[in-house]
């Protein structure tokens, strides 16, 4: 993975978050934000990255990560059809819907960078 | 300057299972729009995914099946996350990391070339759903999630290929053992089948790579090769010019026959995987990679290769004897009834493969079974009935009869061959008999004659004479007398 | 007689022996519903019609003698975010504001077949993030015991109504002790069960590999025979353990002799309230009394739990909230230009800002260049977390704890200092980070009269041993158990930048 920041992104080294980063997170997460809001969340995201960068303290060589906290393995089904839903039901609560289709504002050409 | 392509593919093909990847839905093609869902493939909140067992077999299957040397130990999902109108939880889950299976191979053939290309990786993994745009609406799309869990598998080639034959070739070998071993129907009109081809240009003898384009929207094998075809020529065009390639996403289009590239800007790609949390990992160890192997059907080019060194048939016979499961137990089935493999060959090719082709044959519940067919071929080889009469009379009422044995479809038919000497020898003297002018020019020299009187001994006997015992009969009578 | 004061066991003799009818029961627990909860704001909806329909089927079962399930009858609420069947599950927030699931959540469904009656569905922090009750666009819930302070969250609406008496046994969720710390300051009962131990199938998803149904009552006996009808393996759930369930109701005895009672020392560290300390103090003393034997323990990486969660939590949220985008269910808001814009004018407009601050957060940390140094470092600190509990149950057969340092909070006072909140969570995260079951009992009040709860915190799938030491003390305890008097109008406060 490329890294975004010079450092790495370590916490801790330059624990500011800036407001072109929270811009572009605003983005990834499809949040649309004022300046205002920004300023409002990288206050608040800086003081959470500061508080997290204590994880640095802690030495994590050869420890493994926990993505699941109770193992378990191979749970699997069988390959058998189940009854769908409805059509009606599939679709009944879209904002949009025609012809069985659901309806979505169509993708038109945008400058994506997220970064302005 | 000479140049050089390079060539890789990612071709996603559909599992054959009866339901989806995580949940109880149907895989079916062709069910009308969004009548395939329930919460877990719509994402609906709180719905949670339960791994499909048949799709990790699968998945398992294509690993042994492409040779590959590393089968991951514990197969384990991530979450891929972005936004898309046909992926209804914002993210896809798939693979990361530790894809199932690395460095497989397969061999193709070009010209008569062997080469052998490398599959990076093999992964499993759900499908989005079917964006539709309707002409006369610019503003809007319509979805259909019908497609959305529809399981997957991602294979990852090495960028081996040089060539647009290659690739085609690729595309073909690929879509052969996968259908052969029942991993995929691999049909690309049903989607069952995609293929986007990566291609850089470097001049040759180079070593570094040049910059790669992508091309979606390829539908067909020949359009994979027009459009690969295409965006060579066009990068050699910019190269000649001595400008840079972008890199980009080309979109083919198949009826202007150009690629072109993407309208819409993509993103600079940040899809934060993670590893999947609903989801617990899968242990596959040796002894499933093993039992697979043991249960794995024998592939198509070792088949081809028995058939031809094992019965002594041409290639080309071969390969239309092999061209899938089915007709191989028929082609071998027949062969081992009748005793003759050069013979049994010769039928497949000629009338069941054009049976098959009018749809008047379904390779999978032959028509005709294999013993019966034995029974007509040995007939022909008795002399019972001529080999014209089986193919274009007695063979096609077998086939609008199946219970019909040859014996009595021959008889019904009245073609039975008359091969009784004494009885033909009575007819050729009658004959030779009745034409003494001709029996002195005969013998004079005129030996084209011979066809003369085997057609008068054809319009004696209705047809039905042995035209090999009337040769041989009438070159004796005439030559001795 | 106030009915809404019953526990489960009465309200089943009396239905048993026809004193009442769960009709009645279901008409005296609305009238209560009527009077209070226009201050407490408990519930999002209330489910009349459908409640009174069902009181109808379990009266016509007891008429003609049939066997009864032990909750037949029974009112319980369900937190919205579990998802009821053609019932509006808002999840606190305006991006669900009308939506009604197809399903019932697994949880749900095994209420309704035991006849239980749904009364509503409760108010709680947006998705579930928040440790106040704050955070909900269907307004702040309120504390019974002094309506300007917070019930705890996020199943502050489950435990409030409990402490109101405005329903008998309630669910709730915890991810990172939102059944627990609303039990503690409202002076509930509240139970977490093993991560695995109940379907999280219908449950919205926050943080997927911290989320667990909870069962909350006003009485250990009340939320274990809870837990023992929603918990079971259910095979929609992947995650969910295939494990027999223990008949809970056997483990009631009183007896903890011979229990050992691990006191972490970390979790009476510097700032912990002097009153709340001495009331957990004081409860764990009466453990001994009855026969437990109480050891100090240490939990090394306790100090990183809250850390850890942030980073995890976030980011499996960021995630699991990408679906809400307008496209196949759900608020989408009005006016836009193209796709994109329609997408985040949709989640702008439909979050609320805990909400956004968090996935936001939890985008971040799983981005390119930061994956490594944030996730993977905090999943690799939440092992040694684990470790840490594995290690303290190879010589104790629980830890008890104090749910919340202290009492509940003025309502807004810790609105714009989130991270004081999130580090108040420092007793409740670590439980979730490691999949252990957790559960909190009234251990009395302060002088303020404020309940005050003490947590029990057990080795994997050992639900049982915590019912038995929290059933042993509650039957002993010295304390009175009061009601709140609920007379105090409430003040509503609002999220916003
Ligand atoms: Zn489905």
């Amino acid at each position: 993975m490329s890294s975004g920041r010079e450092d790495g992104g370590r916490p801790g080294a330059d624990p500011v978050i800036t407001a072109d980063e929270v811009r572009h997170i605003a983005h990834l997460a499809r949040l649309e934000l004022t300046d205002r809001e920004i300023e409002w969340f990288r206050v608040r995201l800086g003081a959470i990255l500061e508080y997290v960068a204590k994880l640095n303290e802690i030495d994590i060589e050869n420890v493994e990560p926990t993505s699941h906290v109770i193992l378990m393995e191979n749970v699997l089904r069988d390959d058998v059809v189940r009854p769908s839903l409805s059509r009606d039901e599939a679709i009944g609560s879209a904002p949009s819907s025609r012809n069985g289709f659901v309806a979505a504002p169509r993708i038109i050409e945008t400058d994506d960078s997220g970064v302005v | 300057m000479e140049y050089e392509a390079i060539i890789g593919m990612e071709v996603h093909v559909q599992l054959k299972t009866a339901s989806k990847i995580y949940c109880g839905c149907s895989t079916a093609f062709g069910a009308e729009p969004n009548t395939q869902t329930c919460p877990v493939c719509l994402g609906l909140p709180g719905a949670l995914p339960v791994l499909n067992r048949k799709a990790v077999e699968l998945g398992l299957k294509a690993a042994v099946t492409l040779v590959c040397d590393e089968i991951v130990e514990r197969a384990a999902f991530a979450r891929k996350n972005y936004f898309y109108p046909d992926l209804p939880k914002g993210y896809q889950i798939t693979q990361f990391g530790a894809p199932l299976a690395r460095h497989g191979r397969i061999e193709i053939e070009v010209e008569g070339q062997q080469k052998e290309i490398g599959i990076r990786h093999l992964l499993i993994e759900e499908d989005a759903g079917k964006l539709i745009h309707s002409e006369g609406e610019s503003d809007v799309s319509f979805v259909d999630f019908n497609r959305c869990g529809v399981p997957l598998l991602e294979i990852v080639s090495e960028p081996d290929l040089r060539t647009p034959a290659e690739a085609h070739a690729y595309l073909a070998a690929l879509k052969e053992v996968i259908e052969y071993a029942g991993i995929s129907d691999a049909d690309m009109e049903k989607g069952q089948m995609r293929c986007e081809p990566n291609i850089s240009v470097r001049p040759r003898g180079y070593k570094e790579f040049g910059t790669r384009t992508e091309l979606k929207n390829l539908n067909s094998f020949r359009n994979v090769e027009r459009a690969i075809a295409f965006e060579i020529e066009r990068h050699i065009g910019i190269l000649e010019r001595g400008e840079k390639v972008e890199q980009a996403t080309m979109l083919w289009d198949e009826r202007a026959q150009r690629a072109s590239p993407m309208r819409v800007k993509e993103e600079a790609h940040d899809y934060r995987y993670f590893p999947e949390p609903d989801l617990t990992a899968v242990t596959l160890g040796r002894d499933l990679a093993a039992q697979i192997r043991a249960e794995l059907p024998e592939l198509p080019r070792a088949k081809r290769a028995r058939f031809v060194s094992g019965y002594g048939i041409a290639p080309e016979q071969a390969a239309v004897c092999a061209s899938s499961p089915a007709v191989a137990d028929y082609f071998e089935a027949v062969a081992k009834a009748c005793g003759d493999g050069n013979e049994a060959a010769k039928w497949i090719v000629g009338v069941v493969a054009s049976a098959v082709n009018e749809g008047k044959w379904d390779v999978n519940a032959p028509s005709v079974a294999a013993e019966k067919l034995a029974a007509l071929i040995r007939l022909v080889a008795d002399g019972a009935v001529s080999g014209i009469a089986a193919r274009e009379n007695v063979f096609p009422a077998m086939l609008e009869r199946p219970g019909l044995e040859p014996e009595e479809a021959v008889d019904e038919l009245g073609l039975r061959q008359m091969s009784d000497e004494a009885r033909l020898e009575a007819v050729v003297d009658r004959v030779i008999a009745a034409n003494p002018g001709e029996v002195v020019r005969y013998r004079r020299g005129e030996e084209k004659l011979l066809g003369y009187f085997v057609g008068q001994v054809m319009e004696e006997t209705k047809g039905r004479a042995n035209p090999k015992i009337v040769n041989q009969l009438l070159r004796r009578k005439l030559a001795s007398g | 007689m106030h009915l809404y004061r019953l526990g489960v066991g009465e309200i089943g003799r009396l239905l048993r022996k026809r004193v009442i009818s769960a009709r009645d029961i279901t008409g005296a627990f609305f009238a209560r519903i009527r009077a209070v909860d226009q201050s407490v704001n408990a519930y999002i909806t209330l489910l009349e019609e459908r409640a009174h329909a069902k009181a109808k089927e379990v009266d016509a079962k007891i008429a003609s003698g049939d066997e009864l399930s032990p909750l037949a009858g029974i009112p319980v609420a369900v937190k919205d975010n579990i998802c009821t069947q053609g019932v509006e599950t808002t999840c606190g927030s305006r991006i669900l504001s009308r939506y009604r699931p197809q399903y019932d959540a697994t949880a749900v469904a095994r209420l309704r077949a035991a006849d239980a009656i749904i009364l509503g569905k409760t108010n709680l922090d947006e998705f579930g993030m928040g440790a106040s009750n704050e955070y909900s666009y269907y307004g702040p819930v309120a504390n019974p015991w002094d309506l300007l302070r917070v019930p705890g969250g996020s199943s502050g609406g489950s435990a409030a109504a409990l402490a109101a008496g405005e329903t008998t046994l309630a669910l709730g969720t915890d991810t990172g002790g939102s059944t627990r710390q609303p039990a503690g300051l409202c002076g509930v009962v509240g139970i977490k069960p093993t991560y695995g131990r109940v379907s999280r199938y219908g449950l919205v998803a926050f943080a997927s590999s911290l989320d667990q149904i909870g069962a909350m009552a006003r009485s250990v006996e009340d939320c274990a025979l809870l837990l023992s009808i929603i918990a079971g393996h259910d095979p929609r759930d992947s995650t969910s353990a295939a494990l027999p369930v223990p008949n809970y109701h056997d483990y009631l005895t009183g007896e903890v002799r011979g229990l050992r009672i691990g006191v972490p020392r970390e979790y009476f560290a510097e700032g912990i309230d002097p009153e709340v300390e001495s009331a957990v103090r004081d409860a764990i003393d009466h453990l001994a009394g009855l026969g437990a034997e109480v050891v100090d323990v240490s939990l090394p990486h306790t100090e990183y739990g809250v850390a850890v969660y942030q980073l995890v939590a976030t980011a499996e949220a960021s995630s699991n909230l990408a679906r809400y985008d307008g496209i196949g269910y759900g608020f989408r808001a009005e006016d836009f230009d193209d796709l994109a814009g329609m997408y985040s004018r949709t989640r702008h407009d439909g979050f609320g800002n805990e909400v956004k601050r968090r996935i936001m957060l939890g985008a971040y940390v799983l981005s390119a260049g930061y994956y490594e140094a944030y996730y993977l470092r905090a999943q690799k600190v939440r092992s040694l977390i684990r470790r840490d509990f594995e290690e303290a149950f190879a010589s104790v057969d629980c830890l008890a704890t104090p749910t919340y340092p202290t009492p509940a909070f003025r309502l807004g006072e810790k609105l714009d200092d989130p991270l004081a909140l999130y580090l108040a969570d420092i007793y409740n995260t670590s439980a979730n980070l490691a999949g252990i079951p957790g559960i909190s009992i009234p251990c009395g009040y302060t002088g303020d009269g404020f309940p005050v709860g003490l947590q029990l915190l057990g080795r994997p799938f050992d639900e049982k041993t915590l019912f038995r030491i929290a059933y042993a003390y509650e039957q002993t305890a010295e304390w009175r158990h009061r009601w709140p008097e609920l007379d105090i109008p409430v003040r509503r406060s609002a999220d916003g930048v």
